[in-house]
């Protein structure tokens, strides 16, 4: 898995609540899967309430990523090898 | 006082932009110890060094743990805990508890501090216990709560 700070994630939305960075992915992103709380992407980890989401648009992926001090922030990066995965599991 | 138990503890700090949270925190690893629980912080590198370069020697602070690396673990079920207390003044904080009671087992503890305790207890959809005072400066009124629950929490083991 990479590092996100090295994929260079545009921020699409930022020092958001983590409600809002749900509510931002269901309504602009068209495909959505939900994951649980801790699923972990590149080096990070969907922090959270259930329901949580990850989008994906073309190849790229657009996730929650919450800081401790500087609340959730809504980013996209390129996805790769991350969005078979993601589209694999259950429940989608 | 200290009660034979294999029990164990996480203290999972939030961002220590409010300052009774490194107070509370050593004061937990405290009460936890008194009772014969084995605690672990887990915390950014800015809340862990807070709490380290206060204690140089290391006479009260337990096993120091990343924050991520802690969910690494519990995620991956390399390791769990029987108790789990999460400092929360900001919505990030209510995240991380939410996370916590759904990745682990343990009895999650939320521990709402700051000037806008109230609404963010409010927040608080999942399983756990909520104990919130609003206490940004002075340490005493969170202190008072959490000595309540920690009477019940140990009666409860």
């Amino acid at each position: 898995m990479g590092c996100l700070e090295a994929l260079k994630p545009e921020i699409l939305l930022s020092q958001s609540s983590f409600r809002e960075a749900r509510e931002y992915i269901r309504k602009n992103v068209q495909e959505y899967h939900e994951v649980e709380p801790g699923y972990r992407i590149f080096d990070v980890h969907i922090i959270g309430v259930p329901p949580l989401y990850i989008g994906v648009e073309g190849e790229h992926l657009i996730f929650p990523y919450t800081k401790p001090c500087h609340g959730t922030f809504v980013v996209k990066v390129p996805g790769g090898e991350e969005i078979a995965r993601l589209r694999e599991r259950k429940g989608k | 006082m200290t009660e034979n138990s294999n029990e164990n503890a996480l203290i999972l700090l939030g961002c220590p932009q409010v300052p009774v949270q490194t107070s509370m925190a050593l004061y937990l690893v405290h009460s936890l110890k008194q009772r014969g629980i084995r605690p672990v912080i887990a915390g950014t590198p800015a809340a862990r060094k807070l709490m380290e370069v206060a204690d140089p020697d290391r006479h009260y602070l337990p096993e120091m743990a990343d924050i991520d690396a802690a969910i690494d673990e519990i995620t991956e079920k390399r390791r769990d805990f029987d108790l789990c207390f999460v400092f929360i003044h900001n919505d990030s904080g209510v995240a991380y508890a939410g996370t916590m009671a759904y990745i682990s087992k343990a009895r999650v503890y939320a521990l709402i501090f700051g000037e806008h305790a109230e609404d963010l207890a409010a927040e608080i959809e999942f399983p756990c216990e909520v104990v919130a005072a609003k206490a940004v400066h002075n340490p005493m009124p969170l202190k008072r709560k959490l000595d309540e629950v920690m009477q019940w929490a140990v009666s409860k083991r």
